[in-house]
C-alpha cells in the first residue's frame, strides 16, 4: 500500500512570533522555519507503516514556497521515498486540498496522512476538506491507527475522551500530538535523502485555481493581560477574591 | 439572510456550546435556524427549540447519524446549508471534524475559530496560537464558520419557541462506522462550561497529587483540568489538557496550580475573567498574566485554600 504524506513549512514552534508594525500579518524575515510538529507526527506514522511491512511506499508532499524543499528532505530523512512540492505562495486550505486531491488521483494511495492543523494558520481544515473532495472517509484527531488489510481503525481524541472508528480504505487520517514520537534523521539518512526524486509542479500543473477566498484585512497582537499582584497568604488571596474580584 | 447553526448534542440534551454559537449567529443578524442531527434525538431538539433567538430547529432523526459521523452528516449539512448565507458550528471536536467537510462540499472556504463578529462577512480569529489575532474577510457566498464558544457569552437556553421540522434525508456515505468509546465519566462540571476551573501542572508531581485538586474543586463547584506537560507526564488523562492543542476555557475564576505557563497553556486559559496562580517558582511566567499569585509549595497552600472557601 502506498501511503501519501502532506507536510508544511511553518515558523518554528519556540519562536516568538511578533506582530508587523504595519498589521499585513507576522514577522517571518530571518525567522527559523521548520516542519510544522503534526506533520512530523504524521511522517513518523508512515514510517512506522512501513517498517510494519504494510506501507510499501511513502510519498510525501507539500504545497508552499520553494523553500519548503528543506521540509520535503527532512521528511524524505526520516523514511519518505520520494517528494512532491507544488510550488506556491500562501495557498488556502481548500486550494491546497483540491491539489492534494489531483495528486491522489495520479498516486492512489492507500492511506493519506496529515498533521490535524499548521500551528501558524492554525485552521484543522486540510484532511477533512482533501477527504470530502476525494469521498473518502477520515480518522481526524488520532491517537491510535491499525491498518487491517482494506480497512483502518482509527482512536481520536474527542471533548469528552476517545472514539474509535472503522473506515475503508482508501482513507485519510490527521494526528494528534499523542499519536506517536517522531524520531530524528541520522545524519547517513540526511545525505542519504539528498539523493532522493523531489518533483516540483505548480498548481497549473493540476488544473486547480489557488485563488484566494478570504482576505486578512488586519494582522494584530492580542489584547495583553497584565501582571496582577502578589499575595502573602492565603487568607489574603480568598479577601480578594471575594471583595475585590467576587468570583467566589 | 438566515444562518444555520449545527447544534452540539448527544442526542438527550444540547450542550452549551451551541449557546455561543446561536450568540454568534445573532451577532451576524438573521433568521437563525438550528439543525439537530442524529438518533433518537427529540429530547435534544425539543431543548433546541427552548433557545432563546432560534426561529426553526431542523431535526434529522436517523441511524445514518446516530454517532455523528463527518462523513454522513458532511453531506447532510451540505445538502440543507444551500440555502443559507452562513453556516455555524461550534469549534468543537464534532464541529472541527465536520464543518471542513461541508465547506469542501460546499466549494467555499471555512473560517475557523472566530472569535468575534465585525459584519456579515468579515471575522476576528485567533493565529499562532493566539499570538495573533487576524481579521479576515470572506468573498464566499456561502459563508461556513466554526465558533469558538468562549469568545461570545451564551444566549438563554429557555425563552425561546421555534417551530420544529423534520428532515427525512438519510444520508449514509457507507465509508466509515462507529466501534466504540470511552468517555471520561464526569462527577464534575465539564471544563469548557464550568465557571471555575482548577487545573494542576507538573509541580503536581504525579496522578495520586491530583487529589488535593479534586477535594478544592468540590467544594468550589469547579471543573478540573490540567497542562500538557502533566498529561505528557501521564499525570491525568488528555480530556483534561487545557491549551492550544487541548481545551480552550473561559471561566470567571482559573486557578493554577503547579503550572509554569508555558505559551501554549496561556493560549488556552489566559481568556478568563480572574486567574489565580500557585507556584513555587517567583519567575515562573505564569505569574506575568495572573491576577493574584502566590509563591510557595502547593501542597501547603491547596488545603489552606480548600479549607478557606
Amino acid at each position: 500500500m502506498k501511503v501519501l504524506v502532506a507536510v508544511k513549512r511553518v515558523v518554528d514552534y519556540n519562536v516568538k512570533v511578533r506582530v508587523k508594525a504595519d498589521k499585513t500579518g507576522v514577522e517571518l524575515a530571518n525567522v527559523k522555519m521548520a516542519m510544522n510538529p503534526f506533520c512530523e507526527i504524521a511522517v513518523e506514522e508512515a514510517v512506522r507503516l512501513k517498517e510494519k511491512g504494510i506501507a510499501t511506499e511513502i510519498v510525501v508532499v507539500s504545497v508552499g514556497p520553494t523553500n519548503a524543499q528543506e521540509q520535503l528532505r527532512t521528511a524524505m530523512a526520516l523514511g519518505a521515498d520520494r517528494g512532491i512540492l507544488v510550488e506556491t505562495a500562501d495557498a488556502e486550505p481548500l486550494a491546497i486540498a483540491k491539489l492534494l486531491k489531483a495528486i491522489c488521483d495520479q498516486e492512489q494511495p492507500g492511506l493519506v496522512i496529515l498533521g490535524k492543523q499548521a500551528i501558524d494558520g492554525d485552521n484543522n481544515q486540510t484532511g477533512q476538506m482533501l477527504a470530502a473532495l476525494a469521498g473518502y472517509a477520515q480518522g481526524t484527531f488520532a491517537s491510535v491507527v491499525k491498518v487491517d488489510g482494506n480497512k483502518a481503525q482509527v482512536t481520536r481524541e474527542v471533548d469528552g475522551g476517545l472514539q474509535t472508528v472503522e473506515l475503508a480504505l482508501p482513507a485519510v487520517v490527521t494526528t494528534d500530538l499523542r499519536l506517536n514520537e517522531p524520531r530524528y534523521a541520522s545524519l547517513p539518512n540526511i545525505m542519504k535523502a539528498k539523493k532522493k526524486p523531489l518533483d516540483v509542479k505548480s498548481p497549473a500543473d493540476y488544473g486547480v485555481d489557488v485563488s484566494p477566498r478570504v482576505k486578512t484585512l488586519k494582522v494584530e497582537a492580542p489584547a495583553e493581560r497584565s501582571a496582577g499582584i502578589k499575595v502573602k497568604t492565603i487568607e489574603e488571596l480568598v479577601e480578594k477574591l471575594k471583595n475585590e474580584a467576587k468570583v467566589i | 439572510m438566515a444562518i444555520l447553526v449545527i447544534a452540539e448534542h448527544d442526542n438527550a440534551a444540547v450542550k452549551g456550546a451551541t449557546l455561543n454559537t446561536v450568540a454568534a449567529a445573532k451577532a451576524i443578524g438573521g433568521d437563525i435556524h438550528v439543525l439537530v442531527a442524529g438518533s433518537g434525538c427529540g429530547a435534544a431538539a425539543a431543548a433546541a427549540a427552548q433557545i432563546a433567538g432560534v426561529s426553526k430547529v431542523l431535526v434529522a432523526d436517523n441511524a445514518a447519524y446516530a454517532h455523528q459521523l463527518a462523513e454522513n452528516v458532511s453531506l447532510l449539512v451540505a445538502e440543507l446549508g444551500k440555502g443559507y448565507s452562513h453556516i455555524l458550528a461550534p469549534a468543537t471536536s464534532n464541529g472541527k471534524n465536520t464543518l471542513p467537510r461541508v465547506a469542501a462540499l460546499l466549494d467555499v472556504a471555512q473560517i475557523s475559530e472566530i472569535s468575534k463578529v465585525i459584519s456579515a462577512d468579515t471575522f476576528e480569529r485567533p493565529i499562532y496560537a493566539g499570538n495573533a489575532i487576524a481579521t479576515v474577510q470572506s468573498s464566499d457566498s456561502i459563508k461556513v464558520i466554526t465558533v469558538r464558544p468562549t469568545g461570545f457569552d451564551a444566549v438563554a437556553a429557555t425563552g425561546g419557541s421555534a417551530s420544529t421540522e423534520a428532515v427525512a434525508s438519510a444520508q449514509n456515505a457507507g465509508t466509515s462506522s462507529f466501534v466504540n468509546e470511552e468517555l471520561a465519566k464526569l462527577d464534575r462540571p465539564e471544563l469548557a462550561g464550568a465557571k471555575i476551573v482548577v487545573s494542576g501542572g507538573r509541580g503536581m508531581g504525579n496522578g495520586d497529587n491530583f487529589k488535593i485538586l479534586y477535594t478544592l474543586a468540590d467544594k468550589l463547584g469547579a471543573a478540573v483540568g490540567a497542562s500538557r506537560a502533566a498529561v505528557d507526564a501521564g499525570f491525568v488523562p488528555n480530556d483534561m489538557q487545557v491549551g492550544q492543542t487541548g481545551k480552550v476555557v473561559a471561566p470567571q475564576l482559573y486557578i493554577a496550580v503547579g503550572i509554569s505557563g508555558a505559551i501554549q497553556h496561556l493560549a488556552g486559559m489566559k481568556d478568563s475573567k480572574v486567574i489565580v496562580a500557585i507556584n513555587k517558582d517567583e519567575e515562573a511566567p505564569i505569574f506575568s498574566v495572573a491576577d493574584y499569585g502566590i509563591v510557595g509549595d502547593l501542597f501547603d497552600l491547596v488545603p489552606q485554600l480548600e479549607k478557606l472557601v
